[in-house]
């Protein structure tokens, strides 16, 4: 009872990157709370599931497996969990703020009522006490998420309704294996007790996903390029960077309205968010929407031919002057000082 | 050689059309509510809309309609335009003003609107304000589609439409692209995925919630424009002169209604900072600080200098 709960997405038999960061934010919040962390994963054919999720912290899976369960469809998917949710009364539970996710958390948290906070940034647990009434509830989850378009950060509680709900998008906490051989209990859900006929009024006629071909979120080293790289052309000379680098190539979205760049390697609020060690921002005005998704990088260099250009207020580095010259000289120096 | 292609291209367009009509039989009296929000503008947060502290000053941002909602707005003026007989019905909630945006609205093909305003809603969260539009709709049943935006740009969470749909108890179909087929009693829908698309069938009624792929809104048309120009909510009618008010008696159709919390008929304790079990603790604007940066030129003493740094410091190499 009133343990913390991770709704694990699937593609293809594999659990989601996301759900995996979630499990390992989920298991130091649960060891803040001395409570159990708990996963939920609801498909098809699913059969050792458990195996790829209780390396990340888990204490228990409950897992649905029914052939009508895959792929995601709301309704059932909603009705599972609502029916865990109710006769488990967990005190928090985590759901990816992807299409999946923030498809599936308001709809159960419209039905039990309570609260979901979302998109956070950072989840913490804290105290509070009501102004009005000097109430004291104690280790509530503070959820932290960015609003009105990144340009303010609210920390968002919900005193008195459980469980507190939150969505947490891709790649914004860390994912980290406890150790191989932790092993927990497997529940095995019977879906028939929750899912009624009317749980399939949609059918699915069609559908493409694409498997994730680059994956800058990893990467070490950014070397990224905005509008003002110019052409995709010039946009060699940021793979040649970041060849010699060991770095991956990403892009603003107006490098991908462009057509510069390809979308899945888009960083900000609309994109991926990045953390790398170094990202180098090349001909980036730094609008807010873009930082949102890079400004936790470890050190920041932007090259740019104008002093003021707002990404240079968190730069750790500008330098100023125009890309073709600028890009060319870095690989230059950079081969003559580690031969 | 040329020719051929013509004819080519418009015996095509003539089956896309023919397969296109096939695909959307025309259904009578289809009633279509579809959920606005009149938003701040916070893409372009500029100088100007900057406080000296380096805060927000939301009130220099104008207000506009949620841009998602225009999406939301196109996919259905496209059914109405396949089923002439179809209503569009806008609603929003907010505070009076946001009588605006159902006219902009009406300027481009919807037929009416509900402003659905009162102290009491304020201070809703996404719960409570998903409570208080779903009873609006309720009011206006029988309905056959509800078409959302996916997200506001304000309080940017995307769940009002998730949750408007489970508080009626119908299905959701998220981040619509495209309405892809409407027959009898069943509607098609491209969705638009993280990293893919997929498309889904679904018996009506239905939530549908507009992702930004899909088609732009298209602009006023002026037939309406002329129409609607004098259409008012009663509080905004309430200044003005006995002729303006004749006006509007004659013409019934340019009356924006105002729906109160007695009006949709809902319990006060599920609205407001009373209805909503989330709480913002605290609110912090993002100010915009200049870090410690280190200026460098495009050249070779500066460049060499500043690599030969992050090889040593171990960020590269
Ligand atoms: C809802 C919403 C979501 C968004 N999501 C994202 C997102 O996820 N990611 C994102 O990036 N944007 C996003 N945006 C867009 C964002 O607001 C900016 O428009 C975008 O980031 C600008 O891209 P940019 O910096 O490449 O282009 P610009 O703003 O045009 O900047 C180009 C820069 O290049 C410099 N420059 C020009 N020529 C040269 C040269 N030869 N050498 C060196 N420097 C040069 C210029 O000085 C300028 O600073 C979003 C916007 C909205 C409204
Ligand atoms: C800083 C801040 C953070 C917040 N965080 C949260 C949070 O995490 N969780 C939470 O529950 N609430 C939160 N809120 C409250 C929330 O913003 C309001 O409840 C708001 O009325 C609806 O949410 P939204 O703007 O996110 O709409 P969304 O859910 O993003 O809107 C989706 C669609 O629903 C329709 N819609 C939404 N509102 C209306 C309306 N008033 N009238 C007509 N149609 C509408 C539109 O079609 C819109 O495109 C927050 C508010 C602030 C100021």
């Amino acid at each position: 009872m009133h343990n913390i709960f991770v709704y694990c997405e699937i593609e293809d038999g594999q659990v989601a990157e996301v759900s995996l960061e979630l499990l390992s934010k989920g298991r130091s919040l649960a060891n803040r709370l001395k409570c159990k962390l708990e996963a939920v994963v609801i498909g098809s054919d699913i059969k050792g599931i458990e195996k790829q999720i209780f390396p990340f912290g888990a204490d228990v899976v409950h897992i649905a497996d029914d052939n009508r369960l895959y792929p995601y469809l709301t309704l059932p998917h909603a009705a599972i969990v609502r029916g865990l949710f109710e006769d488990e009364k967990p005190q928090i539970g985590l759901f990816g703020a992807s299409s999946v996710g923030r498809d599936l958390a308001p709809r159960i948290a419209s039905a039990l009522k309570c609260g979901l906070t979302a998109d956070c940034t950072s989840l913490e647990i804290g105290d509070h006490t009501e102004n009005k009434t000097q109430k004291e509830y104690k280790d509530l989850l503070y959820q932290i998420r960015p609003a009105f378009g990144g340009n303010i950060i609210a920390t968002i509680i919900n005193p008195e309704t459980r469980p507190q709900l939150a969505t947490v998008r891709e790649g914004v906490m860390k994912k980290e294996h406890v150790s191989s051989d932790h092993k927990g209990i497997v529940k095995n859900i019977d879906p028939s007790k929750w899912l009624k006929d009317e749980d399939f009024a949609i059918r699915i006629i069609e559908r493409h996903i694409e498997s994730r071909k680059v994956n800058i979120k990893n990467a070490g080293i950014i070397v990224a390029g905005g509008y003002g790289v110019g052409s995709k052309e010039n946009f060699r000379l940021l793979y040649d960077l970041a060849a010699v680098l060991g770095g991956e190539v990403a892009g603003s979205r107006a490098a991908v309205d462009g057509g510069f760049i390809e979308h899945e390697r888009q960083v900000g609020q609309t994109g991926v968010t990045v953390r790398p060690k170094l990202y180098i921002a090349c001909g980036i005005s730094g609008q807010i929407q873009h930082r949102a998704g890079m400004d936790q990088s470890a050190i920041i260099i932007s090259v740019n031919n104008d002093p003021h250009a707002p990404i240079n207020q968190i730069a750790d580095y500008t330098i100023i002057g125009d890309i073709t010259e600028i890009i060319p000289k870095m690989i230059k120096f950079y081969q003559k000082n580690t031969k | 050689m040329r020719l051929c292609l013509i004819l080519r291209r418009k015996n095509l367009m003539y089956i896309c059309h023919l397969i296109f009509k096939m695909n959307h039989k025309k259904m009578k009296g289809l009633k279509i509510i579809v959920l606005a929000k009149q938003v701040p503008d916070t893409r372009n947060v500029g100088k100007d809309a900057m406080k000296a502290d380096g805060t927000v000053n939301r009130a220099a941002l104008p207000a506009i309609f949620n841009p998602e909602d225009l999406n939301a707005l196109e996919l259905a003026l496209r059914v109405k335009d396949n089923n002439p007989d179809a209503s569009i019905t806008i609603i929003t909630m907010g505070p009076g003003r946001a009588a605006e945006i159902i006219r902009e609205a009406m300027y481009r093909g919807a037929d009416k609107g509900y402003v659905v305003t009162d102290r009491k809603f304020a201070g809703s969260d996404t719960l409570a304000t998903s409570y208080a539009l779903s009873l609006a709709i309720k009011k206006l049943a029988p309905y056959h589609l509800v078409i959302a935006g996916r997200q506001a740009i304000d309080g940017d969470t995307a769940q009002v439409g998730p949750q408007v749909a489970e508080k009626l108890g119908i299905p959701q179909i998220t981040y619509a692209e495209e309405i892809t087929s409407l027959k009898k009693g069943e509607i098609s829908v491209k969705r638009r995925l993280e990293r893919g698309v997929e498309t889904v069938a679904s018996s009506m009624p239905v939530v549908i919630t507009a992702h930004s792929s899909a088609p732009e809104c298209r602009s006023r048309h002026a037939k309406y424009t002329i129409k609607y120009k004098h259409a008012r909510s009663l509080s905004e009618l309430q200044d003005t002169s006995e002729d303006y008010l004749q006006l509007q008696k004659d013409r019934p159709y340019l009356l924006i209604e105002e729906w109160s919390v007695e009006d949709v008929g809902a319990d006060v304790q599920q609205l407001g900072l009373s209805g909503s079990p989330t709480k913002v603790k605290k609110i912090e604007n993002v100010i915009f600080t200049a870090k410690e940066s280190k200026v460098l030129s495009a050249t070779d003493k500066d460049i060499e200098g500043l690599m030969k740094e992050l090889i040593e410091n171990h960020t590269i190499g």
